[in-house]
């Protein structure tokens, strides 16, 4: 498999009247054809900015894109003019956001907005483009398709909506979906129909797919890589079983230790992580969630505090190499210590 | 270690006959009206459409269900912050439907609530002292300020707050924090009875360990009983002890939350527990999932005969023609309301 995507160190910060906001401080990733990533991170992690960084939406000003490359099909993207990136915007990358009432615009039919679209990108005419978006609603499975394209976005539930969204963004045959909290405004029986509808589609499209979510459960059925980014940077990396069974850095760790289980009786308390997630108007100069870090605390490692880690090989990994993390410690040793 | 064996031995010393909370038929439709000049009423939302449970003194109910199927509303009807349209609600012995005025709000010290938005709870214009010290006021509890400001601040030191900060305002504060401000509140006057309202559905990943330990800590130390309302059901099997599923305004299974979550009886929770993604993908890949089709139906338009005819995967005649299957004990202890469970 060849690389889709390849993007390497992405700065971003939005210049604002309360100081610079450090929203992404060096992300680097690899995307390959047909695979799907989850970025899993909290509020203020950084993961919407730099998927906005990629398709160019970052509002500027205040937003600035500082530095990095963000390589797709031999292009640097970062360095494409606004005409250009039209073009690829909604036909090679298209993306589902998570407010499907906010992204609709209400005032047009959803036949409208899923023409537009179909109309720019594939030249059609107006026949030729209500039957596609017909065939596309269908396929999304929204019954009575061709009359419902008349219909404006208040006249469909939550979860249809979402539903139109993903019709939207795979009515040009993208190459990759970028989704964006796709489901966390739903419930969960709307958000299992909308993830099967995904998996599915996925596999039919042939595409590559970007899903991020704060809900570590979500991404471990559907996402072939799990990359956890915290305070702008890419904590931990690697290939779902691995970042979920052999977890290595401290915050990865701390977040799977805080959720309880659906399928274990709740007697054992929960881990917690002490702390609050960090002000983002402040550039650390070592790791982020070094204030927060039991292991460092525990191992009393000063260079957590001046030093960024670099994103390297966990090691002694049987893995192929892919499992990445950025710590100074090696959990297992401070446990193996411990013990 | 110590506090989970304590837990454990909490959990075996409730008295099943101390019943705190006792809720019968309750029921709360809110007209919908029409007509500009001349309203007249046209229709109701059947929020909370004849539900009946008991909560014992000491243990966490917790109400699940999506949004919409009336779990907010049945909290807020048994505080009498909306007056039930029908039914009964008992706490400690006395009916509150039909109490009003002052005896009433001598019941309020009593029985409290925390809600699930943090940001929008507080009054952003005063100080944490004075949101906190607010019911001691209006209840008239402390007479001299100095003493006040003493049980506040060791009111803020009970979950988590530092006391230094007891002139700032909510803004300064991150939602972790704002959260506790508003238990600091709740546990001002004291109450046996705290209804959650969706405490940490707003909160971050990282700070939601953080509330819901706190609660347990407070729990086994005040001996409260919560009821525990929220959507995320992996945090309800860690924190309660008995689940009341609700769907369209219904309770149709309730039980002891293990027994629920392992033998779900009814069609809709069956589904509802299949629908939630487990953190771990070796589980995810052998999970059977139950997806159930369509939306949920409009509480203003309900459908005929059993509420969840609509969307069950295994429905039948009866379904159709048979309104209301009873809430009948299907396992001991565990309620279910479904034609097919007999």
């Amino acid at each position: 498999m060849s690389v889709l995507l390849d993007v390497k160190d992405l700065i971003v910060r939005f210049y604002t009247q309360e100081g610079t906001v450090y929203a992404v401080n060096g992300v680097s990733f690899e995307l390959e054809e047909g695979e799907t990533l989850g970025i899993v991170g909290e509020s203020g992690s950084g993961k919407s900015v730099s998927s906005l960084a990629l398709m160019g939406l970052i509002p500027s000003p205040p937003g600035k894109v500082e530095s990095g490359t963000v390589m797709f099909e031999g292009r640097d993207l970062l360095t494409l003019k606004p005409d250009q990136m039209r073009l690829i915007r909604g036909k090679e990358i298209a993306m589902i956001f998570q407010d499907p009432m906010t992204s609709l615009n209400p005032v047009l039919t959803i036949g409208t907005q899923i023409t537009e679209s179909l109309k720019l990108h594939e030249g059609m005419n107006t026949s030729q483009s209500r039957k596609r978006a017909a065939d596309l609603l269908d396929m999304v499975g929204i019954p009575d398709a061709y009359r419902r394209l008349d219909d404006y976005p208040h006249q469909f539930s939550g979860g249809m909506r979402q539903r139109v969204m993903i019709a939207m963004g795979l009515s040009c045959n993208p190459k990759l979906l970028i989704a964006d909290e796709p489901t966390t405004a739903l419930d969960v029986t709307i958000q299992a129909q909308i993830i099967e509808l995904v998996k599915q589609l996925k596999d039919e499209f042939n595409m590559a797919m970007i899903w991020i979510t704060h809900d570590l459960g979500v991404v471990a059925g559907i996402a072939d890589r799990i990359q956890v980014m915290y305070g702008g940077r890419i904590m931990e990396s690697g290939s779902s079983h691995e970042v979920f069974g052999d977890s290595r850095h401290p915050y990865t760790e701390g977040l799977l230790g805080s959720l309880p289980r659906l399928d274990s009786s709740g007697e054992e308390k929960l881990t917690q992580i002490e702390g609050s997630p960090p002000d983002m108007r402040n550039e650390p100069a070592g790791c982020p969630f070094a204030p927060r870090c039991d292991v460092r605390e525990y191992m009393n490692l000063e260079k957590c505090w001046d030093e960024r880690p670099p994103l390297e090989t966990v090691p002694a990994d049987g893995g192929d190499g892919t499992h990445v993390m950025s710590c100074w410690a090696d959990i297992r040793e401070g446990v193996a210590e411990n013990v | 270690m110590s506090s989970q064996v304590m837990t454990a031995e909490n959990r075996k010393s409730l008295d099943e006959n101390d019943v705190i909370l006792e809720v019968t038929d309750l029921k709360k439709h809110f007209p919908i009206s029409s007509g500009i000049v001349f309203q007249r009423q046209v229709g109701a939302v059947r929020a909370v459409d004849g539900i009946s449970f008991h909560v014992v003194r000491g243990e966490t109910l917790g109400l699940v269900g999506e949004s919409g199927c009336g779990k907010s509303t049945t909290g807020r009807t048994i505080l009498q912050l909306y007056r039930p349209t029908e039914g009964s609600v008992k706490f400690e012995g006395q009916e509150l439907s039909t109490m009003g005025g002052n005896d009433l709000r001598q019941m309020r010290r009593r029985m409290q609530i925390i809600f699930q938005d943090p940001f929008a709870s507080l009054n952003p214009r005063m100080t944490v002292g004075s949101i906190v010290s607010e019911p001691l006021q209006i209840h008239k509890i402390y007479s001299n300020k100095k003493e006040r400001q003493q049980y506040v601040e060791q009111l803020m030191e009970k979950v988590g707050l530092n006391p230094y900060f007891i002139n700032r305002y909510p803004h300064e504060f991150s939602g972790g924090q704002r959260q506790r401000i508003g238990i600091a509140r709740a546990l001002a006057l004291e109450p046996s009875f705290i209804v959650a309202d969706e405490p940490i559905s707003a909160l971050d990943v990282s700070i939601q360990a953080q509330v819901v330990n706190l609660m347990e800590e407070l729990q086994d130390e005040l001996n409260l009983t919560y009821l525990f309302i929220a959507h995320d059901l992996s945090m309800v099997r860690h924190i309660c002890d008995r689940v009341a599923v609700m769907y369209l305004g219904k309770i149709v299974e309730l039980g002891p939350v293990d027994e629920v979550y392992d033998n779900p009886q009814h069609p809709y929770t069956q589904a509802l527990l299949s629908a939630v993604p487990v953190p771990d993908p070796m589980v995810e890949e052998n999970r059977q999932r139950i997806i159930i089709s369509g939306d949920l139906p409009s509480p203003a338009n309900p459908p005929t005969g059993c509420n969840f005819n609509t969307r069950c995967p295994v429905r039948f005649d009866l379904c159709f023609e048979e309104p209301d299957p009873p809430l009948i004990e299907a396992r001991p202890d565990h309620y279910v309301s479904c034609h097919r469970v007999t």
